[in-house]
């Protein structure tokens, strides 16, 4: 479903991401750790066609980013990091906005589309508040709502629990899971906990190179009895 | 092409969701009204023509354009949602034209809510009808090409102040090169056809036959291509 075949980035001089390739399938859920900085968000920013590669490429459903960047945007749902979205909109406006970008311009189908978005989210309540007065986890499940709208065939999460309470956490975990099983999902995270709750597999990023690309119970087995997070570090820090 | 739309429908409304518009549209009517009554002599010169109402808009438009342009690009790169529009299926094209029509059609509101001093006119005297259409369509055709420049600066920083500052400049120099003052000072020192030169490069050369209602070719292509050129530009510059 996604392809990443050796993907580089570079700024200036600074190599932020260095050659990463991994593939993703429908009914993964790709956890994606690493320190602040390796190139996890930069890694999703050029699968997403925000930005592009120095070198390499990444395929969504066969499409390639590099030539034809709108048939892979037209593919992914997306949640960039901190959940973007124009503040003085209504969460109504604003997912209306993205429908007709999508596509969906005939009334019905919009409305439908909205509502299953809204509803999925637990957003009802606020259809009609502006984005700006509402709290962080009502703001980030906009962005939830706003990347899901359209069922896409692949979600690419950039720490979608970053900044949520603990229920707020649990909720879009409980999200993730529903959707998991027909889609190819890539998610970004510093919470090691939530590889362990979430993913079917776990990719290390550090300064850009993928250290570990395994399951969570292969990662656990390589330093038995270990929290995750001791693991975590003495992968991320022996190469620093 | 079709993408333009929602993008143009939402940046539009947009200014309406906010003060934005509001204090937009009461600044530009009594400051152009108010300069063409109380430095344009509008009554004491006795005539029944806008000329002393449309020979400010070069000097008006100085100002208040980058304060409509300077948000533009520079609003979407600071608060993240630039990264959610270039990860919607459209193109940098697309993009660039939604929000650069929205602003003109704004513009031209703007411009035609003055429609009240075209009434007077007609009230008090016999105008040139012709000749308020054509100060109608130069002004809002200027006003198309300040955009752009506007645009351009604000696509090249996240910060509108510097945003602002830039679009002023440009704009400046665009005014100034055709400015009689500036022109007779120049023609002291350069021969004929090189100020003539300069000032062919000036939005007031191309703008003055409008207000005399003489629809020139060569003013609406220069017009239009500043335009086309500046959004050219801002294009590269946004995928850059």
């Amino acid at each position: 479903m996604i392809e990443v075949k050796g993907l580089v980035k570079h700024y200036g001089s600074k190599r932020a991401v260095a050659n990463v390739s991994f593939t993703v399938n429908r009914g993964d859920i790709l956890g994606f750790l690493g320190p602040n900085g390796a190139g996890k968000s930069t890694t999703m920013k050029m699968i997403t066609g925000f930005i592009s590669p120095t070198a390499g490429t990444a395929l969504v459903n066969g499409h390639d980013v590099t030539r034809d960047p709108v048939a892979v945007k037209k593919q992914l749902g997306y949640l960039p990091e901190s959940a973007p979205a124009y503040g003085e909109m209504t969460v109504e406006e604003f997912l209306a906005f993205i429908a007709e970008v999508r596509g969906f311009r005939a009334r019905a189908e919009k409305t439908t589309r909205i509502n299953r978005a809204l509803d999925l989210t637990h957003l009802q309540s606020v259809r009609t508040q502006t984005i700006e007065t509402l709290s962080k986890g009502y703001k980030q499940r906009v962005g939830f709502a706003q990347a899901l709208l359209h069922d896409p065939a692949a979600l690419i999460l950039d720490e979608p629990t970053d900044g949520l309470d603990p229920n707020q956490k649990n909720e879009v975990r409980a999200l993730i899971r529903s959707m998991a099983a027909e889609k190819a999902v890539v998610l970004s995270t510093h919470i090691l906990e939530e590889v362990d709750a979430l993913c079917t597999r776990v990719i290390i990023i550090s300064q850009g190179k993928i250290d570990v690309d395994e399951s969570p119970a292969a990662l656990r087995a390589r330093q038995p009895g270990a929290r995750l997070d001791e693991i975590f570090r003495t992968l991320t820090s022996s190469d620093a | 092409m079709s993408q333009i739309t929602p993008v143009l429908k939402r940046e539009f409304l947009g200014y309406f969701r906010s003060p934005v518009a509001y204090v937009f549209l009461v600044v530009f009517l009594m400051a152009s009204v108010g300069l063409a009554f109380f430095v344009g002599q509008f009554f004491r010169a006795n005539q029944a023509s806008l000329e002393s109402f449309f020979v400010f808009h070069p000097w008006l438009f100085l100002f208040l354009i980058p304060a409509v342009g300077m948000r533009l690009w520079s609003e979407e790169k600071r608060s993240g949602t630039v990264e959610l529009l270039f990860t919607l299926p459209l193109t940098t094209l697309d993009a660039v034209l939604g929000k650069f029509l929205a602003a003109w059609a704004f513009l031209a509101v703007a411009i035609l809510l003055s429609f009240p001093m075209a009434i007077t006119v007609g009230y008090l005297g016999d105008p040139d009808w012709g000749v308020i259409a054509s100060g109608y369509l130069g002004s809002i055709l200027m006003a198309g090409a300040y955009l752009g420049v506007c645009s351009l600066t604000s696509a090249l920083t996240k910060n509108q102040v510097i945003s602002f500052v830039l679009s002023v400049l440009a704009c400046l120099v665009l005014v100034f090169l055709g400015w009689s003052v500036f022109n007779g000072a120049l023609s002291a020192v350069l021969p004929v056809w090189a100020v003539d030169l300069i000032a062919n490069f000036s939005f007031v050369t191309h703008f003055d036959a409008f207000t005399k209602g003489i629809i020139d070719p060569k003013d609406v292509v220069f017009f239009l291509s500043l335009t086309g050129l500046t959004l050219f530009l801002n294009v590269v510059a946004l995928e850059r």
